[in-house]
């Protein structure tokens, strides 16, 4: 009883010297475990007088007690300290790069597409496609361009027989929905088309995407309107001017080609506005009565305007490419800047 | 129509400048394409007379000239142009003159003379692109001392107007002067066209077989023409300045007033004319030599001018050689007719011409225009080169003229179309401006008159209905000066049908697996197609623009292969690409224009980095891909894969793709012999496959899940190599009961323990019961069942 103290002390000192969790847990069953020295006490209480008993319990409790609790100090000591050195072994360098697979990417006329399609779905119209090698008829009939007519000449058209051909425009899709639909008509037709051209600034093969709106008393200045606004919408900018320039086309009357200043020096003049300052973007027009004519569409009641653009032209304005041929060659080193 | 600022400023000249003035014509909707001086940049040099010529002392080609430059003391300079010659005229650059390029003139000392200026010739002046070979020779009446910038009036521009096909009226001076007056309201200045005075009264005969097509003829005898007659210089220069180069002097006058006027005119050589004229449509059989030399069989139906004889030229298009003007001409008879539009139309490029009078009549000359014409040409040709006139022997059918089209129009349609109320001052000056005749419609009565009948000039050939009018007012009242309005529309939603997958969601997957979107182009070359997809039949193009781009696809894969060759060339080695759009399948009258989507990998599995898998893609990594995109919508047991052969796929790596029974694609190998063939070195995968099928999703639909345990049992079963996986899942499914909510495969295993030719397939089952636990007792018997079956029917054993 008398080396408690002493007791005490040794166990105090392998408390301390225990330098990892399973260490101090000898030292915790060495002293406090079944056999161990401070039990060992507890169980030697009844060896003791009677009147001894309850000092002595208590003494020894106390010391129980305490060691319990500065072991249970020291497991948590020595607990945080083997994390942190397990923290430090599995340390990383977090910039390395990241393990997987890379994201590849739309074609920037895809993204062009779909950026033109949701400007105009989300005020309402609805997306038309058509067939690409269609007949002589919607594709020049139907839009009053009767055979022979000086306008065949405007587009250079790629011909299987007398009848059948790879469309020049997405008209046809146009003249196919106003067969078919009762207006109101609001539609964008994007699409291929196809002209017999091949040089610095033509492709035998493009993309467009035209835009019809029929409805009672659709004018002019709703053309102008809707125009504008894409224009803006398109290049996000509002302070963009905008001209309309009155021009031909066999299915519009009055007829306009549309001019944006250009976005490359702000109007100033550069090489890819010649110098003029203006950007030629888009065709346009109201519906030529002759087309309402073939397609069944009462042109005592409806009016409509329809306008058409290349979509080439206008990425290759936005992201500022400067070869019309880059977009067919498919070289991955062109295609990922649009990523 | 390309010409001279200065010719048309004789017509109108409004107070702009010539850019302002470009910009003006350009928003009236006739585009000006490009303003170019007429002439390069040069000072100093002025008209002289070569007085005195001797041959060079110390060289065989060049001579010491004299010349009178107007300043008193003849100059000396030695000239090495072999047409030079006394008394003639030429352009003189004196010491310190500038010539284009910024070369100065200085004094020289050529082999021991003393030069001091330089006789120019026309390309060293810019007035030529290529070199010519010898001086420019001036007309003798040039005046000696005066500029010759000023004298030759060199300071001005050509204008190039690329104009609409509706607009036919502007091809000529004349045209384009009353648009620029019609903007500016001026009144024209006139040549003169009043009728010349006959001086004999020779008459050649003119019939008109088919006035439908030609309604007037007006034809006149000229005798006694010199035709090698120089044209004089400033006839030249206009021509030039319009693009075209001087003939002779008949060539030059009818094509001088096919500018100045709009009228193709057409001299024959009298003496070649048997008979009278005919006009009318081309025999079975009848050739002609045209005057390009062109040896040509007419068709029926051609509309040409013939004598009693042959026929002579196709109207409107090109005169024939025979009947032409030539040096030995010495009387002409001019033409100057009205063709209709339809009679014209598509001729010229059924021969595959194109020409000045074929361009103009196809797009429609004004039929009061030919008398005017003829006599303006005719006085042109007196002054020039000294004829004898006839009688203008016009020849008309009246009933075939086009008829007088007056046009209603309506002050509440023009508001309508415009949104703007124009006042009817501005609305009736606008048309009058353009030559059209405006009286009040007298069908309305009272209050109610609110329309004009408008009488359209006989040169307007574009203007037919009431849109036409309104579109003329729109363009001269100014585009932009129109009020702008934003549609306006009813707010109606409609239904997306949520069982499809957007295109646009299964071009976002492949991005999203690495895969670039290519766009190649729709017509392929037929080898590559042919080596690619031989069974298949594709429209070929009557009018291809290379060969290599001859045939429609019937397939992507031509495209992407392409694209893919085009890439590895440009050393890319990992490639994953795809393309939608459609492909052509069949011969025309049957085609099928399908939406495809098609794609292909090769090169290293992951891009190459400190922890990617460096090894090539194989046939599971493109399955991986494609099983994504069958994913998306949700209905993955209705596709199906099936080993098959396709014969530009590796026939062990190949797949067909099943939707719903039905085949809809293909993944696998490209074939190695294809790809020796095509110098493809890495292994390539491609797959394709219909968008519709990919297209139809699944609206998803709820299942409550199970409150009770699942049981999960592993079995490896060893089956021969020959038996597709496929088959023993089948059975699996077909076996497990119910209750089976999960089979997946998670090994495959050949080697060590398995007899070769065999493979071990390793097999996750997972059953749950909705409402109760499952008992091992009964998926025992599950698993005894499917034991038994796929012993029996595979082969199959239990791996130990």
């Amino acid at each position: 009883m008398d080396h408690l103290p002493t007791l005490v002390a040794k166990a105090r000192a392998a408390i301390a010297e225990a330098s990892d969790v399973a260490s101090l847990d000898t030292v915790r069953v060495e002293y406090l475990g079944k056999k161990g020295e401070i039990t060992t006490l507890l169980k030697g209480l009844g060896k003791l007088p009677p009147e001894e008993r309850p000092q002595a319990g208590e003494r020894i409790n106390q010391v129980k007690q305490q060691l319990s609790g500065e072991i249970e100090t020291r497991k948590r000591e020595l607990e945080q300290t083997a994390l942190d050195a397990r923290l430090q072994g599995e340390r990383i360098d977090v910039t390395l790069p990241g393990r997987g697979q890379s994201t590849g990417g739309l074609h920037p006329v895809t993204r062009t597409l779909e950026r033109i399609e949701g400007l105009f779905t989300r005020i309402g119209y609805d997306v038309a496609v058509g067939p690409e090698i269609e007949d002589d008829y919607h594709n020049f009939e139907a839009l009053n361009i009767p055979a022979h007519h000086p306008a065949r000449g405007m587009a250079d058209t790629f011909y299987f027989d007398a009848n059948r051909l790879l469309r020049t425009h997405t008209s046809p899709v146009q003249v196919r929905t106003m067969e078919s639909q009762e207006p109101p008509i609001r539609i964008v037709c994007p699409g291929r088309v196809y002209r017999s051209d091949s040089d610095l600034t033509h492709t035998p093969m493009f993309h467009q995407v035209e835009g019809l709106l029929i409805d009672e008393d659709v004018s002019f200045a709703d053309l102008k309107g809707t125009i504008e606004d894409f224009l803006h919408a398109f290049f996000e900018r509002d302070d963009l001017s905008v001209r309309f320039r009155p021009s031909y086309f066999p299915f519009t009357e009055p007829s306009a080609e549309v001019d944006i200043q250009c976005v490359m020096c702000s109007g100033d003049g550069c090489r890819v506005c010649s110098h003029s300052g203006w950007l030629e973007v888009m065709g346009c027009g109201m519906v030529h009565p002759e087309v309402f004519r073939h397609s069944g569409i009462d042109a005592g009641r409806y009016t409509g305007f329809a306008f058409g653009m290349g979509t080439e032209r206008l990425a290759m304005l936005r992201y500022g490419v400067n070869d019309l041929r880059l977009f067919f060659d498919n070289d991955l080193r062109f295609l990922r800047q649009f990523t | 129509m390309k010409f001279s600022e200065q010719w048309l400023r004789e017509w109108v000249s409004p107070e702009l400048s010539t850019q302002a003035l470009a910009d003006q014509i350009t928003m009236a909707g006739l585009e000006v394409d490009a303003v170019e001086a007429v002439a390069a940049k040069f000072e100093g040099v002025l008209v002289a007379e070569v007085v005195a010529k001797e041959p060079h002392p110390d060289a065989d080609k060049l001579n010491v000239c004299q010349v009178d430059d107007g300043s008193g003391n003849p100059v000396q300079v030695v000239c090495g142009a072999p047409n030079v010659a006394v008394g003639q005229k030429v352009p003189f650059a004196q010491v310190g003159a500038v010539l284009p390029g910024d070369f100065k003139i200085k004094k020289a000392k050529l082999r021991g003379v003393e030069s001091r200026g330089m006789i120019c010739s026309a390309s060293e002046l810019g007035l030529e692109e290529e070199t010519s070979p010898g001086i420019l020779e001036l007309p003798l009446s040039a005046p000696v001392g005066q500029s010759l910038r000023d004298w030759m009036s060199l300071d001005d521009s050509t204008i190039d107007v690329d104009l609409t096909p509706n607009r036919g009226d502007c091809l000529s001076l004349k045209g384009m002067a009353r648009e620029v007056g019609v903007l500016n309201r001026l009144t024209l200045n006139s040549p003169d066209l009043a009728p010349q005075a006959s001086s004999h009264g020779d008459v050649f005969p003119v019939r008109l077989s088919a006035p439908e097509q030609c309604p007037r003829y007006v034809g006149r005898v000229i005798k006694n023409i010199d035709v090698t007659a120089p044209t004089p210089l400033w006839m030249v220069e206009r021509l030039r300045r319009s693009g075209l180069r001087s003939i002779d002097a008949v060539v030059d006058i009818t094509n001088y007033v096919m500018l100045e006027l709009g009228q193709p005119l057409h001299a024959f050589d009298l003496a070649n004319l048997e008979g009278a004229i005919d006009v009318r449509s081309a025999r079975p059989g009848e050739r002609l030599v045209l005057l390009d030399g062109q040896d040509v069989a007419l068709r029926e139906g051609t509309l040409v001018i013939a004598d009693d004889a042959k026929a002579l030229a196709i109207a409107g298009v090109m005169g024939g050689e025979h009947s032409g003007v030539g040096p030995q001409t010495r009387d002409v008879f001019l033409e100057s007719a009205f063709f209709t539009p339809l009679a014209i139309a598509g001729q010229a490029r059924s021969y595959g011409l194109h020409t000045d009078a074929s361009h103009r009549f196809e797009r429609g000359v004004d039929f009061e225009l030919p008398r005017q014409a003829a006599e303006r040409a005719t006085a042109l040709l007196v002054e020039v080169a000294g004829g004898e006139p006839g009688p203008l022997n016009e020849t008309v059918s009246a009933e075939h003229l086009p008829d007088e089209r007056r046009v209603r129009l309506c002050g509440s349609r023009i508001e309508q179309c415009l949104n703007i109320r124009l006042p009817d001052t501005e609305i009736v000056d606008i048309l009058e401006r353009l030559g059209m005749q405006v009286s009040r419609d007298e069908a309305d009565v009272g209050d109610k008159a609110d329309a004009w009948l408008v009488k359209i000039p006989s040169w307007r050939f574009d203007i037919a209905i009431e849109e036409d009018l309104i579109e003329e007012l729109a363009r001269i009242h100014g585009y932009n000066r129109l009020p702008v309005r934003r549609p306006a529309a009813r707010l109606g939603l409609v239904a997306d049908d949520e069982h499809r997958q957007p295109l646009t969601r299964l071009r976002r997957q492949l991005v999203a697996r690495g895969y670039q979107e290519a766009i190649t182009y729709s017509f392929v070359a037929p080898e590559l197609q042919a080596l690619l997809v031989p069974d298949m039949a594709a429209p070929r193009l009557a009018n291809p623009i290379s060969s290599d781009m001859a045939v429609m696809r019937a397939s992507l894969f031509p495209g992407l292969v392409k694209a893919l060759i085009h890439n590895l060339n440009r050393q890319q080695s990992r490639i994953r690409l795809f393309e939608t759009g459609l492909v052509f399948q069949g011969e025309l009258d049957s085609v099928e224009q399908i939406p495809m989507l098609s794609g292909l990998i090769c090169g290293p599995r992951d891009p190459e980095g400190w922890a990617a898998r460096r090894d090539d893609v194989d046939f599971f990594d493109l399955k991986g891909d494609v099983e994504s995109l069958l994913k998306l919508g949700g209905n993955e047991e209705s596709w199906r894969f099936e080993p098959a052969e396709h014969p530009a796929l590796h026939p062990g790596q190949t797949a067909r793709l099943l939707h719903e029974g039905e085949a809809v694609g293909w993944l696998g190998a490209l074939h190695p012999a294809l790809r020796a063939e095509l110098g493809i070195k890495p292994e390539v995968f491609l797959f394709e496959m219909r968008l519709e099928a990919l297209t139809q999703g699944r609206l998803p639909a709820f299942n409550a899940m199970s409150r009770y345990p699942e049981v999960r049992r592993d079995l490896a079963l060893v089956i021969s190599d020959d038996i597709p996986v496929q088959a023993l899942l089948d059975t699996l499914r077909e076996c497990a009961g119910d209750w089976l909510t999960d089979l997946h495969l998670f090994d495959v295993y050949r080697g060590a323990g398995i007899t070769q030719g065999n493979k071990s397939i390793a097999l996750g089952l997972t059953w749950q019961h909705p409402s109760r636990t499952l008992n091992d007792a009964e998926i025992n018997q599950l698993i005894d069942t499917i034991v038994t079956e796929t012993s029996q029917r595979f082969g199959a054993e239990l791996r130990g």
